[in-house]
């Protein structure tokens, strides 16, 4: 039983230009087939630009093949199938994306079907942002905010947790932090997780599996399955796996597999 | 650290006194160069400011000032709240939508340009000399500008924003109160402060074209008597009305969109 099973392909954007008919067609994704075990934290590496954002959004249904609405025309077939009928995704993205004019407590307040004191005191509690509660966002450092934007992913409980390199632009201690913060509620919450990021070390730190893709039409090149001797940031059984790897294949960050 | 942030509000409380005490005295001093000016050219239609004064107590317990301020007041309040709302509408739906604009942007263009003073007439000419009338084309000359500004802030909202409010499945009202308005506040603040400045000139010269009351009618009626104290014993009320509005409504909206930004 899976708690998500994917299956992309051929996705494009149709940018329709509005005053003829031409078409400018980009494919994105070729075919990316993916199923993901309950609790499983599964990392998605890949060169820029490889869809590994278009994956994600297609998850969270922000991309979606029968929207006409959205400017950008999707073509392709996404295929979702969740262990249950309408899962809670919660989504962190690349930037924190609080709403500025809102306090901490209302930026999360605003994502939960109903205000509740406790559930939103008890999770700032637990990101470590009880005090600033009544702060707004841009008054609070980068790894504060990152900090809230986890908040309020996990106060909804999401069955499934995305990612999108979220931890980037953080130094590295703050990174660290926030990625420990991130293991021990995805455990407290028995979260399932989807992790994209381009940081091998990352990867490994936080995956149970690890899965590389192509450039862009991007299709899945390896998959590289994880246990916990490698859950340690940097370690020296880390580094071995990633000499290991990139013997075999130099170029696999590059979403190549073949030497040349 | 707790006597620092004492010390930190009472320079900062400081700093704020000192600057409303150069505002005042700016506009002490502006007073004072107006009565020597008066005095040293000693001209009858270069009123002092006290002749001024006497005049606006004059006009004041006459009856008539108060009146016609009211109002004049009356006729840019309902013209200003109709041409925001309006006007707003209009530039958020060509922000928003590219088919929209592209059907309404030369219309705008024209809407724009028209003279205030034809919009005026013909306005009077093809419905009549009512208060509709007045109202409508003050309103009509306003929602261009309106427009235009909103449309730039809907044009500047946040895809990414949006993202967050499908993702976690945000209800529309609550997104449009939480997410998508407040990044047009601005865009609104500024439409607001433009368009009430604006809509103050046109309705005195709808009121002077084709209206028995309000300040327009009254500034004609003292034209044509040489009444330059009153000319000016009006203008002085009526920038007291404005200043107050600033106070009451614009500074408190102002502070409240720049939380957190």
């Amino acid at each position: 039983m899976s708690a998500l099973s994917i299956h992309i392909n051929q996705l494009a954007y149709n940018a329709q230009n509005e005053n003829s008919s031409t078409k400018a067609s980009e494919r994105i994704i070729a075919d990316i087939a993916l199923d993901i075990k309950p609790n499983e934290c599964v990392c998605i590496v890949g060169p820029s630009g490889c869809g590994k954002t278009t994956l994600l959004n297609a998850v969270a249904g922000i991309i979606n093949t029968q929207n006409d609405d959205v400017n950008d025309h999707v073509s392709g077939n996404i295929m979702l199938q969740f262990a249950t009928p309408s899962p809670t995704i919660g989504y962190i993205f690349q930037e924190p994306r609080l709403m500025p004019w809102l306090t901490l407590y209302e930026n999360i307040a605003l994502v939960m079907p109903k205000d509740d004191p406790v559930k939103i005191t008890a999770i700032l509690d637990a990101v470590g942002l009880a005090a600033q509660a009544n702060s707004y966002p841009n008054h609070l450092s980068g790894g504060m905010q990152r900090r809230a934007s986890i908040a309020r992913a996990f106060v909804i409980e999401p069955l499934i947790l995305l990612l999108d390199e979220p931890f980037v632009s953080l130094d590295a201690p703050t990174a660290m932090q926030c990625r420990e913060l991130l293991i021990s509620l995805a455990k407290l919450h028995k979260t399932t997780i989807i992790f994209v990021t381009h940081d091998l070390n990352e990867a490994l730190y936080l995956g149970d599996r690890v899965v590389f893709l192509s450039p862009s039409p991007a299709h899945i090149i390896h998959e590289l399955a994880l246990n916990n001797v490698y859950k340690a940031y940097d370690s020296a059984a880390q580094t071995n796996l990633k000499n290991e790897l990139f013997k075999r294949f130099p170029k696999i960050l590059e979403g190549q597999l073949s030497q040349n | 650290m707790a006597i620092s942030a004492i010390a930190g509000a009472s320079a900062s409380s400081r700093a704020a006194r000192t600057a409303t005490l150069i505002k005042l005295s700016m506009f002490v001093l502006f007073l004072v160069i107006w009565q020597t000016l008066a005095f040293v050219l000693a001209q009858p239609d270069f009123p002092s400011f006290t002749q001024t004064l006497s005049a606006l107590y004059y006009h004041s317990v006459s009856g008539d000032l108060i009146i016609n301020v009211a109002i004049t007041v009356t006729r840019v309040a309902i013209s200003f709240i109709l041409a925001m709302f309006l006007g707003s509408i209009f530039g958020i739906a060509m922000g928003a939508r590219a088919w929209f604009n592209q059907l309404s942007d030369s219309f705008l263009i024209i809407l724009l340009n028209v003279p205030a003073l034809v919009v005026i007439i013909l306005s009077y000419i093809w419905i009549g000399l009512v208060e509709a009338a007045a109202i409508t084309a003050v309103v009509i000359n306003k929602i261009p500008t309106v427009a235009v500004m909103l449309r730039e802030g809907a044009r500047t909202t946040d895809p990414k924003l949006a993202q967050v409010a499908q993702v976690y499945n945000i209800p529309w009202w609550r997104y449009m109160r939480k997410i998508y308005l407040p990044q047009l506040y601005p865009f609104f603040l500024a439409a607001a402060r433009n368009g009430l400045s604006l809509i103050w000139k046109i309705v005195l010269v709808v009121e002077l074209l084709g209206r028995s009351d309000g300040v327009g009618f009254a500034l004609h009626s003292m034209f044509q008597f040489f009444d330059i104290a009153g000319i000016l014993a009006y203008t002085m009320a009526f920038i007291a009305v404005v200043f107050m509005i600033e106070w009451v409504c614009f500074t408190p909206f102002d502070a409240r969109i720049q939380r957190g930004r």
